[in-house]
């Protein structure tokens, strides 16, 4: 099972087993990992799932859907490397991928 | 002198116990509030269902279309209740509250004590009266144990009657839609999900389902199912329509009646006032199956994950003593087909609406003013639009009109 590493903005690393088909939110959220909302449960409805991607896993990640980019559009503290969880699926190519939770969710 | 008077309160509060009668989003969110708030008691959680808490909004989605698989639908893992030391009762129902005892017994036997009571007990569907109404064939959609027995006959072919064009029928019509089912959508107003959305809105989501090839039928009231002992057809406005299936949504009503013997008072729900607390001191509500006063002053009844994760976190802060009014911009959303629509305010108090964007396109919004304040945005594959609209809503702001009109004007510019 893939494994994704999720950072808080302390620097805890939290490491978690994701079964392949899930989103990277789900793998939080049923993990009991600390800084991912996900209110409308991973409908693209909320935007309280963003997630910094680290920099090396950019290129391996499917491109962003518009309603995503709209809604990161307005997340707090977006930064070029931010991603809903909700709408990253994890693949066997994304074992070892690795987030980073922002301050705030809303 | 204040040590000891703290040491007293706290272990007071550590030997209190809270029951929270429903196992769903809101019960869900109140654990996890409660915990987050610092109380440090016993939590027990009562349950009907067989199930932790989980979502019911992808029921009507995902999870009937099968994409969407039972595990995934759960809230919170099963480690997070023995983490929060949360005991959950499922499966089992209260039978009564005594609220001079603060007692509450339960359908095992068990009677379990409370310091403090929330009612999350949410809704029911709504049971269509009207003969042949208990004919084998004829479901709901509510739980997963509804939708289990659905899919066992949601097959290509399969002719499906909707009754009701409001958001469980539409949604269901997509899916069956996109499965390969021969859809009929009985509606008996003039419009679909006329209670939940404005006129220019319900006109494309009609559009959109008749293109899909759904068979819509406005103003057409269901009078009878008939069939020898299984559904074979749909009598509606003086005709019979051949079915397999039929899918009754039209609506649902409010869990009050352990309120109700209990002497809460109750309206179309369980009365709290904007801390989520009824008129007993140790009893709290929140949820869907609340009558409480919205951000507008008017009260209200609302179904939705946001009304419920709110208020939960609201009913958690007044039972802690740290009391927040709860004035949150309602919100809520539907998929249908590619379709996404989210809608934030309430559009019934507008006096104005403004369409930006033109329908044809998939995609398009409604705003909704009062005094030329925006209080609601329906937004359809426009997040841009729902989102700002939000932000608009809570402050309140006053827009031109013809300003939100201007497709050449970003949204971004109008926050």
């Amino acid at each position: 099972m893939p494994k994704i590493k999720y950072i808080d903005e302390k620097g805890t690393e939290r490491e978690a087993d994701v079964p392949t088909g899930w989103s990277v939110m789900e793998g939080a959220v049923k993990n009991l990992i600390p800084g991912i909302d996900a209110d409308c449960g991973g409908a693209c409805a909320c935007a309280t799932c963003h997630v910094y991607v680290d920099p090396a896993w950019l290129e391996k990640l499917p491109p962003k859907q518009d309603m995503e980019e709209t809604m990161l559009d307005f997340a707090p503290d977006v930064q070029p490397n931010s991603r809903l969880s909700c709408q990253i699926t994890v693949t066997p190519e994304l074992d070892g991928l690795v987030v980073r939770t922002p301050k705030t969710q809303h | 002198m204040l040590a000891p008077l703290l040491e007293m309160l706290f272990r007071t509060i550590m030997s209190q116990r809270i029951v929270i009668i429903g196992a769903g989003q809101a019960g869900a969110q109140a654990v996890t509030s409660l915990r987050a708030e610092g109380f440090a008691g016993a939590i027990a959680m009562i349950g009907d269902e067989p199930f932790a808490p989980y979502q019911r909004p992808p029921l009507s989605k995902a999870y009937l279309m099968g994409t969407l698989e039972r595990a995934r639908l759960f809230l919170k893992p099963e480690t997070f209740y023995r983490e929060a030391n949360c005991e959950l009762i499922l499966g089992v129902s209260v039978r009564v509250i005594d609220r001079k005892a603060r007692t509450v017994a339960l359908t095992d036997g068990r009677t379990l004590s409370y310091d403090m009571l929330l009612l999350a007990t949410g809704t029911r569907v709504r049971r269509i009266k009207c003969p042949g109404a208990d004919l084998a064939g004829i479901h709901y959609l509510r739980s997963i144990e509804d939708v289990d027995g659905l899919h066992a006959v949601f097959q290509p072919g399969k002719r499906l009657a909707i009754v009701g064009g409001g958001y469980i029928g539409l949604e269901v019509a997509a899916v069956a839609a996109k499965h390969g089912l021969d859809v009929m959508v009985f509606e008996a107003m003039d419009r679909v999900m006329a209670r939940a959305v404005s006129k220019p809105v319900s006109d494309f989501f009609e559009q959109a389902h008749r293109t899909a090839g759904v068979k819509l039928m406005l103003n057409t009231g269901v009078e009878a199912f008939e069939g020898a002992s299984h559904l074979e057809a749909v009598r509606a406005s003086g005709a019979a329509y051949p079915a397999d299936i039929a899918l009754v949504g039209i609506g649902v009503v409010p869990n009050m009646d352990l309120a109700k013997d209990a002497d809460l008072a109750c309206e179309d729900g369980i009365v709290v006032d904007q801390n989520c607390a009824t008129a007993d001191p140790a009893i709290f509500a929140a949820g869907d199956c609340t009558w409480h006063v919205g951000r507008e002053g008017v009260p209200l009844r609302l179904e939705s994950v946001q009304n419920a994760i709110d208020q939960a976190k609201h009913a958690a802060y007044a039972m802690l003593g740290k009391p927040k009014i709860y004035s949150e911009v309602p919100w809520f959303w539907s998929d249908q087909y590619d379709l996404k629509l989210q809608i934030a305010g309430l559009a019934r108090s507008s006096d104005q609406i403004v369409v930006r964007g033109d329908p044809g396109t998939r995609k398009f919004a409604v705003f909704h003013l009062r005094d030329a304040a925006v209080v609601a945005v329906e937004a359809v594959n426009a997040a841009s639009e729902y989102l700002v609209g939000r932000k608009l809503i809570v402050a309140g702001a006053r827009v031109a009109p013809e300003r939100l009109a201007d497709v050449s004007i970003p949204m971004k510019s109008i926050a």
